[in-house]
């Protein structure tokens, strides 16, 4: 059974566990499905590669923020909510890069009950792809 | 440094749009829960928004005709810049309340900033959009702060 976490027991430096994304071209079809999103850099690989110079299809950006909060949920696993989150797109992914999630406890508020975490997205060469940082308040703070 | 903002384009800043009111169904948060790859079972059932399903909620929806060619909307409340190729950005948002199926939210978006860079390869022009989402009562539910790149 897993352990429900705890506010008190939360340190800077704590980290968060791994995870891998990968986006294929189906799951990018469904995702700019639900937003109505029709640019072509992420569905027109003869697009996105002659007029924009992209090696491949590109992972639309907020897709890989939304990875980054279910991160944050999954760790927090109903113990605490999400207060504030915020990413940026530092360079681009593409559909089959295998991506890495790596996180942890940059400080934790004891008055505010809240913790805030360090957040990374990063390619299999190590790049930077897209760095993140979440305040999350705890229930049981 | 070129000067590609200039006083003309600055007197956009704090243009508002119309506010935008959209129901929140169950099936739509499905929808997006499972287009990215959400584990968590209230999620994927439709029970509660997960935290960037805003963004799908409030993409706008136009007409073909209002498409660039690349398929990017034009956004009225934007003014003709002089780079065209959008790049992701960067997001910020802080929240409130949970979104359900069934609420009816408003969102009201401002342009509160634009400015210009020198990237690696040419200059850049960075602008930051403010979107407000409220309730039917007019409590706040987020705020999110966009910054675009054109390049």
């Amino acid at each position: 059974m897993t352990e429900v976490l705890k506010f008190a027991s939360v340190d800077v430096g704590d980290e968060l566990p791994a995870r891998e994304f990968s986006c294929d071209i189906i799951q990018s079809f469904l995702y700019n499905a639900a937003l109505w999103n029709a640019h072509r850099i992420h569905f027109d690989y003869p697009y996105a590669a002659e007029v924009e110079g992209y090696p491949g299809l590109v992972v639309p950006g907020p897709l890989m923020g939304d990875w980054l909060t279910q991160c944050v949920l999954d760790w927090l696993d109903g113990a605490g909510t999400l207060a504030s989150f915020e990413y940026s797109n530092r360079r681009a992914a593409y559909t089959g890069d295998v991506l890495h999630f790596s996180g942890k406890v940059a400080a934790v508020d004891v008055p505010a009950g809240t913790v805030t975490l360090e957040l990374l997205i990063s390619n299999d060469a190590g790049d930077v792809v897209t760095p993140g940082k979440a305040t999350a308040r705890f229930a049981n703070g | 440094m070129s000067n590609l903002i200039t006083p003309e384009l600055l007197q956009n800043i704090g243009k508002t749009e119309a506010p935008r009111t959209e129901l929140v169904t169950r099936r739509d948060i499905r929808k997006y829960s499972v287009a990215t790859g959400q584990h968590r079972g209230e999620f994927l059932r439709g029970d509660v928004a997960p935290p960037m399903f805003h963004i799908a909620l409030f993409w706008e929806v136009v007409e073909m005709s209002e498409l660039t060619p690349d398929g990017v909307f034009i956004d009225k409340l934007l003014p003709e810049f002089p780079l065209k190729r959008a790049m992701a950005g960067g997001w910020k948002i802080d929240y409130f309340k949970p979104i359900h199926p069934g609420d009816v939210l408003t969102a009201t978006r401002t342009l509160t900033d634009m400015y210009e860079k020198q990237g690696s390869k040419g200059p850049l022009i960075f602008y930051e959009l403010v979107m407000k989402v409220e309730d039917e009562d007019g409590a706040p539910v987020l705020n999110e702060r966009i910054t675009r790149i054109l390049r």
